[in-house]
């Protein structure tokens, strides 16, 4: 909390945050995009024919499919299961150059210049994070449900309207205001988490390399932790 | 000028820095030397503000450093350069990018303007053809060069270098050292070098503070530094065979 509190004393101007904001955007969003379409839409796929896999019911309508394909996606493998990819990817990113720059004096260097480095280099990834990781989620959404699609109708599992009847029936909208909930709090105890790992790390090569792996597993234990303590919240 | 008084520092039971006073002079360049581990570079953390003193003050121009608060260290560190060891160049930013950096931050100057200062600072440490250089893509003594052009881009007051020479060849030290000496005379800044080179010392050393033990043995100049009488800072400035042949004769 003290970490998070000294991000927003002694900072520099609007113009400085918008465009560090603006290049951790491309840094997370754009280089991340690829990998988040990659493994979503195979996720999406798989889910269908394993669930298709389980549905041997002739009672069982086949639309069914797809929206469990939907219910999966939206409440749980968009937001959660790609936060620990994000984690994975963007945590050991943020961990690592912080603690490069912290070892390297890079960090020293900013605050001898009277500049509020935890701030001037914490800030922007949180912001950035808080508001390119939601989007990366509804991208994986989309390509879940897409790869679903695609395999569901190319292998004939299902029609194209019995999948996209599946998607429409009983849509609670209330879902995807859950799963941006949780992609907000996801991203900012990722980018906080990772970032607070990095910025105070002590030594040399093999302590980055530590507080990487730290910044990970921490991320990734509070992911499912928030996502626990979110369902329950939001969910009854 | 910079005045420091009494600095103390321990971490945990090991007492690194005693008591130490001085007075580092405007325009001169001042030499903190010392063997490895006697706590120079931790007395210039204490002074430029990255660690704070368990007690004593460090004084910029009679403006009591120590005990302002952020936003007054704030302003004086805007009047700081430094170079650190390793040159602490960012990696993101290639050397012209590097230069600029505290102009980018610290002022509003049009980005033309900005440019033409940092190229002008590359010249003077004769880098002129290197400004859209990859940091990854120079040598460690073009990288303290550059850390130079930076830590001097925004018209300091006061130029700090720890082992500005360390890691490179002797003549390269030597034209670091000069370099730094020629910037300090030319812009009048008061600037403070840790070194334990002794081609630093008898070069530029104007004004050398020892440090032993976390204690300031000597005071002098190095025209003084070679019959002081301290044995500790004997033992030091005659450890190499060259500067031991030397004092035989």
């Amino acid at each position: 909390m003290i970490f998070l509190g000294s991000l927003f004393v002694r900072r520099e101007s609007f113009a400085t945050y918008y465009k560090l904001v603006l290049e951790e955007c491309i840094q997370i969003g754009i280089n991340s995009a690829l990998l988040f379409i990659l493994v979503s839409t195979f996720i999406g796929a798989v889910t269908t024919v394993q669930t298709a896999f389980n549905m041997v019911s002739p009672l069982i309508p086949r639309f069914v499919i797809s929206q469990v394909v939907r219910e999966m996606t939206v409440l749980e493998l968009a937001p959660t299961i790609m936060a620990l990819i994000y984690a994975g990817k963007i945590g050991s990113s943020m961990a690592g150059g912080l603690g490069t720059m912290r070892i390297t004096e890079q960090i020293d260097a900013l605050e001898v210049m009277g500049i509020n480095s935890s701030s001037y280099l914490v800030l922007p990834k949180i912001i950035a994070s808080v508001l390119m990781y939601p989007l990366l989620v509804i991208l994986a959404g989309v390509c879940a449900l897409v790869g679903g699609y695609l395999v569901g109708t190319v292998a004939g599992i299902l029609t194209p309207t019995e999948y996209v009847s599946g998607l429409r029936f009983s849509f609670n909208p209330t879902e995807i205001s859950f799963a941006l909930t949780k992609s907000f709090v996801f991203a900012f105890l990722i980018a906080s988490i990772s970032s607070f790992k990095g910025y105070f790390t002590k030594g040399g090569a093999l302590e980055v390399g530590i507080a990487t792996t730290e910044a990970v597993t921490t991320s990734v234990i509070s992911i499912l932790l928030a996502d626990y303590l979110l369902a329950n919240l939001l969910l009854r | 000028m910079i005045k420091i008084k009494d600095i103390s520092k321990a971490f945990g039971d090991k007492t690194v820095l005693d008591g130490i006073s001085a007075e580092f002079d405007k325009g001169k360049t001042n030499l903190i030397i010392g063997s490895s581990g006697t706590g120079k570079s931790v007395l210039l953390k204490c002074i430029v503000g990255l660690i704070n003193p368990d007690e004593g003050r460090v004084f910029y121009d009679l403006r009591n450093f120590t005990e302002a608060d952020k936003e007054i260290k704030s302003e004086i560190r805007r009047e700081i350069g430094m170079l650190f060891q390793g040159g602490a160049l960012f990696d993101s930013k290639n050397v012209e990018e590097n230069v600029m950096f505290p102009l980018d931050v610290l002022t509003k100057m049009p980005l033309d303007e900005k440019r033409d200062r940092a190229n002008l600072c590359l010249k003077r440490v004769g880098l002129e053809n290197s400004n859209k250089k990859a940091v990854s893509e120079i040598s460690g003594g073009m990288k303290k060069r550059v850390g130079i052009a930076r830590a001097i881009v925004n018209n300091p007051n006061y130029l700090f270098c720890d082992e500005p020479n360390s890691g490179l060849d002797p003549q390269t030290s030597i034209l670091i050292d000069e370099l730094i000496h020629e910037i300090t005379h030319e812009l009048d800044i008061t600037t403070i070098v840790v070194t334990h080179d002794m081609n630093s010392v008898i070069g530029i050393g104007e004004n050398i503070i020892f440090l032993y033990k976390g204690h300031k043995l000597w005071e002098g100049n190095h025209t003084e530094i070679t019959h002081s009488g301290v044995e500790e800072l004997d033992d030091f400035v005659f450890a190499n065979k060259v500067m031991s042949q030397m004092r035989k004769q």
